[in-house]
């Protein structure tokens, strides 16, 4: 009897996907992480992505906050999820494996996706993203726009500008991160990445000064409290050193996660030095 | 001991306090040369070398020194004044107390507007802090009975210091426990030195006026009456004082133990136990000893956030468990 079921709904699948979007296509997608609830939410069709993570509508970390407002939220628990009935949950590596292995032994698929840390593994992920969804013609037009406004920012200067993004409690960005990535595609050279950092990393408030940068990126810090990290911000070695003119403010959103909007980033910045270029500092 | 023996202690300890203030400047992430270093101090322009000895460097060394002069002097008084010698800023759960009232002020967002409200509110909390310890220790000069009050203190400030900042909606708050029990002055700047250093001043004035009173008290209370030194204007400047300064110090350091214990504890073998003579001394080797710490961690783990309490508190512990031992013989 219940062969008999798995069969008949199995062909119903495969008819519906016969009408549509691929054959096989997930119809319930719940999404788990901040950056495959921004990927699935671009690729998906609509009604597709059942629910996303409740982190993904805050603008600190996520691009597309507003937008997640147009979908139901989920917390992480595993039973809030299978009571959701998806037929596939997108995660991201870090999530608790205690709840992926407990929704495999319900018998979810789960599925996992590595954030991005460079330009080429965001053009992977957004293909891999199609791939899940059964969407894999919106995935390729994401990419061919994504590939586009990256190709208008090239031409990369003979002796790139010193950049340094800067965070809270002092934390810049080395190499292998997808901000020095970013940097590096708007024709700067990264400061964490001549460090030798790795990842996201202390770099003292005294190495910043010395090594000068063109540009100092801050990041929009918008939370509603405050809080002693932020401080090194209103340092007034940092004031007197960065002029309006040699600091630039760059959502942290936009390489948080990996997504076509990491673009924006890199066209801000290319456009930035583009202008210092030609008003000698 | 004769004046002179006295400025013979007074002498070499304020050349090693410009020692270490001079050696502080030196010591840093960024490696600059001797002369260059000193020489940016002087000079004006934004050179990134004069931005990172003015800035950042001299108000570090400030801090340093002032923060460990004012707990090293309400060490040596609040020994003299309860006449116990466990007691200090950190035991008595003064510190703790500061701590609180300065997370209130800046997590609340109240700083932000009101940049005087940070040395304020700690110095409340100090305040009110001293007051308890007051009120529960009593009459009692048990020595037991002020250090529980003490506990007690501390770790109620403790837990509602991790309780504000586990509240806060902003992810880096929580964090930040380890500040405000531990005590950095990593990243310190000049708007710090001007919240704090007025009323550390202040309070070191009010404590070091304590002084002659407590010279008197360490014959006894009823010694000291007959003296005609007034008890009650001691004890409200011993409190102001310290709440004044500890608060100030706790508000922009976080709270850094165990200095005020150790520091009268090392200097009375050398200027004997004259509460007039131990308190100047006890600035300067309150001074010493933080500068110390501070440019250890700098030389030892400078690509780490090592906290300041961490090493006071290392060097701290197995002297407070040495003087408990002793204590515990006397009685025995």
């Amino acid at each position: 009897m219940r062969l008999l079921r798995h069969i008949l709904v199995a062909a119903a699948l495969v008819a519906a996907g016969a009408s549509g979007a691929v054959a096989g296509a997930p119809e319930r997608v719940v999404s788990m992480n901040v950056c495959t609830d921004q990927l699935a939410m671009l690729v998906a069709a609509p009604g597709q992505l059942v629910s996303i993570s409740h982190l993904t509508r805050d603008p600190a970390t996520s691009a597309l906050a507003e937008e997640a407002r147009a979908y139901p939220i989920h917390h992480g628990q595993a039973e809030e999820i299978f009571l959701l009935e998806p037929d596939l949950v997108i995660a991201g590596t870090t999530a608790r494996p205690t709840t992926l292995s407990m929704l495999r032994r319900l018998g979810v698929r789960v599925e996992q996706m590595p954030s991005a840390s460079t330009l080429g593994e965001i053009r992977d992920n957004i293909a891999h993203m199609g791939e899940l969804l059964g969407q894999p013609e919106r995935a390729r037009d994401l990419v061919a726009r994504f590939d586009e406004r990256l190709r208008a920012v090239r031409g990369r200067p003979y002796a790139p500008p010193l950049a340094a993004p800067y965070y809270a409690n002092g934390f810049s960005s080395g190499g292998r991160s997808l901000a020095a990535a970013v940097i590096e595609a708007a024709g700067y050279e990264n400061l964490g990445t001549r460090l030798g950092l790795e990842g996201t990393a202390p770099v003292p408030l005294e190495v910043l000064l010395m090594h000068d940068p063109a540009l100092l990126i801050l990041g929009t810090h918008d939370y509603d409290a405050p809080a002693k990290a932020q401080e090194i911000f209103a340092h007034p070695a940092l004031e007197r050193a960065f002029g309006r003119a040699r600091r630039i403010e760059i959502a942290n959103s936009a390489w948080v996660c990996g997504g076509p909007f990491t673009a924006d980033a890199v066209e801000a910045l290319a456009l930035r030095r583009s202008k210092t270029a030609r008003a000698p500092r | 001991m004769t004046p002179r023996a006295t400025a013979l202690v007074y002498l070499p300890l304020m050349l090693l306090v410009a020692l270490l203030f001079v050696g502080s400047l030196l010591v840093g992430p960024a490696g600059i040369g001797i002369a260059r270093a000193l020489e940016a101090l002087w000079s004006g322009g934004a050179d990134p070398i004069v931005l990172v000895m003015q800035e950042i460097r001299l108000p570090r060394a400030i801090l340093a020194a002032a923060i460990g002069a004012v707990l090293g002097l309400s060490g040596a008084v609040l020994q003299g004044l309860l006449r116990n010698p466990l007691a200090e800023p950190g035991v008595v759960g003064v510190t703790s107390a500061a701590s609180f009232g300065a997370v209130l002020a800046i997590y609340s967002g109240l700083s932000a507007s009101l940049p005087f409200a940070l040395p304020l509110m700690a110095m409340t909390g100090a305040f009110l802090a001293v007051f308890l310890v007051n009120a529960l220790a009593g009459r009692s000069q048990d020595t037991l009975t002020v250090i529980l009050a003490g506990v007690a203190i501390t770790t109620l400030c403790g837990a509602l210091t991790s309780l504000a900042l586990n509240l806060s909606p902003n992810p880096f708050a929580a964090a930040e426990i380890v500040f405000w029990m531990m005590g950095s002055l990593a990243d310190r700047s000049m708007d710090h030195v001007r919240l704090a250093l007025p009323f550390i001043l202040v309070g070191a004035g009010l404590l070091l006026a304590t002084g002659p009173a407590l010279d008197g008290l360490s014959l006894g209370e009823d010694v000291a009456r007959t003296l005609g030194i007034g008890l009650t204007r001691t004890r409200l400047l011993a409190t102001l004082g310290t709440a004044c300064g500890v608060g100030a110090a706790t508000a922009v350091a976080g709270a850094i133990g165990f200095v005020g214990l150790v520091v009268p504890h090392l200097l009375r073998p050398l200027v004997g136990s004259l509460p007039s003579r131990l308190l100047p001394a006890s600035a300067l080797g309150g001074a010493a000893l933080v500068l110390t710490a501070d440019i250890g961690i700098r030389v030892v783990m400078p690509e780490r956030d090592l906290k300041l309490g961490v090493v006071t508190a290392l060097l701290g512990v197995p002297f407070f468990l040495w003087l408990v031992l002793r204590a515990r013989r006397e009685i025995s």
